[in-house]
């Protein structure tokens, strides 16, 4: 049976990040008795609901990602509580990966012993950088001081896997704030790194700040030469990279990223939380509010439903393939035409050896122009 | 005493006028306003502006087509009378319609708005009514406005046509005040025509328009004898005979008849379905016992300024060739032939009288044939003598010779501008910058002037008419005609993509100006043509020199950092987005270019007339 994946969305922050677009608020208390203190119990009636629904395709999960939004600032014992119910529910497959992400300053000691003892194997802190003058242009509230704290803190609690995002190519960021940032992470015991370029994206702060002309936008060339120097950065400390923007040791790839990108199955639970199964993709109602309404009135929170056509199917596979340096195996695609493929080799954006393997695999200069690569392969 | 009736009218009662007029100084008002008043049109079912037909004509406010109209008039002297009005068109390109019309008639309402003055095209015109011998009455229109100013204006048409102020009349044709009195004044001072009666038939075609459900419906002014229904009649430069159907009068819709005489004015329907087969200029005579001179003035139209036309939808070009031919029935001028462009795909090269022409082709194939066009910037017609003695005459930019040539020649006009004279420093920069020569300058009034000049029609072509509205705030008019052509240092400027020659932007100009060209093209096209994986060098190139070059910058990265989470969705609906973009591409060598560059880059407000 094809693997199934649970996805954990906590819409929860301590405070507003200018670049950040995703679905969270600081708020407490959202009002109609949506608040941060009890909203494991909303989880985890989904987490139920969901599982009643799901019949004879119920199977025991083999990742668990809590994501957000800031899931750490819900208490351990709430993280835990959801985790348990999951567990009961749909059973957790032998050696399971279940990672919460956090912020660097939303945890102690304690919390991390309590989530390890709780069954998280994985967490994964939004570091972003080493430089003060990059977290202060993208608001972050840590220092990389309690940062590398926080990794290091990680690692004596027993998490089997600690990693680190990074937001590359921010304005004013220079090259060597970008090594600083990798040696910090590197340094302080990680065995994962996402690096991502910075995307100002529509209506939010930094949008505004960079129309204002107060930050200067981020331009390609920086966020490309950076792109370069973080794989280069990266691959010397021994680091693999696996997909456009995840970097791995040996054994630390993220299975419940692999999924995704392997197209299985996975349930996404919280509000505005995608899923997958078999073609069909649907997701949840965005506000807080309304899903606690449509829990409250027993039905599954799902705001609409999209059945891939064929079509679509055979884009989102190419599209998910290409990203990953395992590439995207011929086999499992048709008709297309190898007078593109040639033309892609030839510019240096595929890899002409792995194509003799059956492998259509991207350069480091086709990671670069992965969405022109997957565009010119599916037209 | 009975009315004239068509065909038994004595031609001592008739009056043929037309009504010289500038665009919106009330021409078409004063038309329909002696359709009232002589009573063809009641006020119930008077339609504004009857006599111009098409919509499109309606919206401009121009009128395109001439047309006649019959208009029974019983004078104050107790007689009856019948007055032929000849519509005329009233734009710089339509010279040669306008001489045939003015030919049909003895005599013109010279009609000026009387808040503006007379405008360059009516003053063009008044000198070619001038030039038939026409009797001007001379009318200012629109004395109820506020802002008219009858005397200074009655001056200045006074001093144009050497009568004396009083003799100009003074009306509005709005309100109807002064109208009565202008149709006696055209039936007191306009001559009666005259013609042999006994002689072999001899008419003018001043018009000739297709109609869908009549086919060839075409304007005559008979000169001598008389054309039947039935007969068979010859057109004497074409040669060609035709059955004759159908022989009537307009007033103001069709009215069949027996026949039309000396002096009259009427339509003739053949079954042709070609305007080519009856054309303005022609003289009708019968093929039995007719004439054997034919009356002089017929002229083959000739385009002067040739534009390529493409669908901007690939798929549509079945559809602008139907169009295409359908419109030719129509009109006579109109030429054009298939023509493949590397940026634009499939389309035709269009020849053109003028600008207007062209603006006027385009908005009906676009109106009436619903189709989205791009036009390339337009040329005219250059003749090149090549070293070896060859001459070419050179239609398109794709024809200009690579190698060396001996001389080319260029069209030049004899230019005409009305302005106010605060105007006189700006527009007389913008002649010179236009490699203008002067030919004279005349004060009509104390603040209004007439400024003459030579300038080559590939000038006029160019944008002149934007430069000077803005240059003017709008004040000044522009007539032009065509005076024959003048040798000049001309070059082909090639816009270079990549190193590939983009056929649609490439242009003949002066050797003076190719720099200019190419800066303002290369420059536009690095806004509009968006980053590649590679460095784009944009050349403008004379032959295979060089002259400037832009570079768009390689784009360094096409990817999006993140999959956001489990949202494989909003990263397929990206992709899919950006997929329908690529299919709006054309690629120029290496170089995608989205459609929209090609057309923002073609579409120059430059090139319109109208704005």
């Amino acid at each position: 049976m094809r693997p199934l994946s649970i996805y954990v969305h906590v819409p929860f922050c301590a405070s507003r990040c200018g670049y950040c677009d995703f679905n969270t608020y600081t708020a407490t208390d959202l009002g109609e008795q949506v608040q941060r203190d009890t909203f494991d119990q909303l989880l985890i009636s989904e987490v139920q609901l969901a599982a009643s629904k799901l019949g004879a395709d119920l199977r025991a999960v083999d990742t668990v990602f809590f994501g957000g939004g800031t899931p750490t600032l819900l208490s351990a014992k709430a993280l835990v509580g959801v985790l348990e119910s999951i567990k009961s529910e749909f059973g957790l497959r032998p050696a399971a990966e279940v990672t919460t992400e956090a912020n660097p300053d939303s945890v102690d000691q304690p919390k991390l012993d309590q989530l390890v003892a709780g069954g998280f194997t994985r967490i994964s802190y939004g570091v972003q950088s080493a430089a003060s003058k990059v977290l202060k242009t993208l608001d972050r509230t840590h220092t990389a001081g309690a940062a590398a704290d926080a990794i290091v803190m990680a690692r004596a609690a027993g998490f089997a896997h600690i990693s680190a995002d990074l937001i590359i190519a921010t304005p004013g960021e220079c090259d060597a704030d970008l090594r600083d940032s990798v040696d910090l992470v590197t340094g302080a015991g990680v065995d994962h790194v996402s690096a991502y370029t910075l995307i100002v994206e529509p209506n939010t702060p930094l949008a505004r700040q960079v129309a204002a002309g107060v930050v200067p936008s981020p331009d390609d060339e920086t966020a490309a030469h950076r792109y370069e120097l973080v794989d280069q950065l990266l691959s010397d400390r021994g680091f693999t990279w696996y997909e456009i923007s995840n970097w791995a040791r040996s054994g630390g790839q993220c299975r419940h990223n692999v999924h995704y990108w392997q197209n299985d199955d996975w349930l996404g639970i919280g509000p505005g939380a995608h899923s997958h199964r078999s073609g069909v993709r649907w997701w949840n109602v965005k506000h807080p509010r309304s899903y606690a309404e449509r829990l409250d009135a027993g039905e599954l929170p799902i705001d609409q439903l999209e059945e891939l056509t064929v079509e679509q199917v055979r884009l989102e596979t190419m599209m998910l393939g290409l990203r990953t340096a395992a590439g995207l195996d011929l086999a499992a695609v048709d008709a297309i035409d190898s007078v593109v493929i040639a033309k892609l080799i030839a510019d240096g954006l595929l890899d002409g050896p792995a194509l003799a393997d059956g492998q259509l695999r991207v350069t480091v200069r086709g990671r670069l122009f992965a969405d022109a690569v997957i565009r010119d392969l599916t037209n | 005493m009975p009315l004239p009736q068509p065909g038994a009218t004595d031609p001592r009662v008739i009056r043929n006028f037309c009504i010289i007029a500038h665009i919106d100084h009330g021409k078409s008002t004063l038309a329909d306003r002696m359709l009232q008043q002589t009573g063809v049109v009641d006020g119930r079912s008077m339609r504004a502006q009857y006599l111009d037909r098409m919509d499109i004509e309606r919206e401009r406010g121009i009128t395109i087509k001439s047309q006649a109209v019959r208009l029974p008039y019983r004078g104050e002297d107790g007689h009856d009378y019948v007055l032929n009005l000849i519509d005329t068109p009233g734009h710089v390109d339509f010279t040669y319609e306008v001489s045939r019309s003015l030919a049909a008639c003895e005599g013109a309402v010279l009609v000026v708005d009387a808040a503006q003055g007379i405008e360059a095209q009516t003053l063009a015109n008044l000198y070619l009514a001038l030039e038939n011998d026409l009797t001007i009455v001379p009318v200012l229109n629109k004395i109820d406005l506020p802002a008219a100013q009858p005397e200074k204006y009655a001056a200045e048409l006074a001093h144009i046509i050497g009568c004396a102020p009083d003799d100009v009349m003074r009306i509005s044709a709005k309100t109807g005040e002064g109208v009565p009195e202008l149709l006696e004044r055209i039936v007191r001072d306009i001559p009666a025509p005259t013609g042999d009666a006994g002689a072999p038939a001899r008419a003018l075609i001043f018009d000739s328009i297709y109609d869908t459900y009549r086919g060839v419906v075409t304007y005559v002014r008979v000169i001598d004898g008389r054309i039947a229904t039935r007969d068979r009649v010859k057109m004497m430069m074409t040669g060609e005979v035709h059955e004759l159907l159908e022989v009537g009068v307009i007033s103001p819709e069709p009215v069949p008849g027996k026949g039309i005489g000396v002096g009259e004015v009427g339509y003739l329907i053949t079954g042709v379905k070609d305007v080519r087969q009856s054309r303005v200029g022609d003289t009708v005579t019968t093929a039995q016992h007719g004439a054997t001179q034919a009356l002089g003035g017929y002229r083959d139209p000739k385009p002067m300024v040739f534009s390529g036309l493409y669908p901007i939808d690939g798929s549509d070009y079945p559809e602008l060739r139907d169009a295409l031919d359908k419109l030719k029935l129509n009109d006579a001028a109109l030429v054009y032939e298939p023509e493949t462009s590397l940026a634009l795909g499939f389309g035709f090269r269009c020849g053109f009288l003028g600008l207007l022409h062209m603006e006027i082709v385009r908005e009906r194939l676009e109106r009436e044939a619903n189709l989205d066009l791009i036009s390339t910037a337009p040329n005219v017609v250059y003749r090149v003598l090549g070293d070896d003695g060859v001459e070419l005459v050179v239609t398109n930019p794709s024809e200009f010779p690579t190698q060396k040539v001996d001389k080319i020649f260029e069209p030049v006009v004899r230019g005409t501008v009305i302005l106010p004279s605060e105007f006189v420093g700006t527009v007389m920069e913008l002649c010179q910058q236009r490699r203008g020569q002067m030919l004279g300058m005349d004060y009509l009034s104390e603040d209004r002037v007439e400024l003459r000049y030579t300038l080559p029609l590939a000038e006029i072509v160019f944008d002149f008419f934007d430069q000077l509205k803005s240059r003017t705030r709008g004040y000044a008019s522009l007539d032009y005609e065509l005076t024959g052509e003048q040798d000049a240092d001309l070059v082909k400027v090639d816009i270079l993509l990549h190193g590939d020659a983009v056929d649609a932007f490439s242009a003949i100009v002066h050797r003076d100006k190719a720099m200019a060209y190419g800066v303002m093209m290369t420059g536009k096209l690095k806004e509009l043509i968006p980053r590649q994986q590679f460095e784009v060098p944009i050349q403008a190139a004379i032959g295979s020199r060089v002259i400037t070059r832009e570079t768009i910058r390689a784009i360094r990265k096409d990817v999006l950092a993140k999959c956001y989470g489990g949202d494989i969705t909003r990263k397929r609906k990206l992709l899919e987005k950006q997929k329908e973009g690529k299919k709006r591409m054309k690629m120029v060598g290496r170089v995608e270019v989205p459609q929209e560059a090609f057309i923002a880059a073609l579409s120059t407000s430059d090139t319109n007339p109208k704005k």
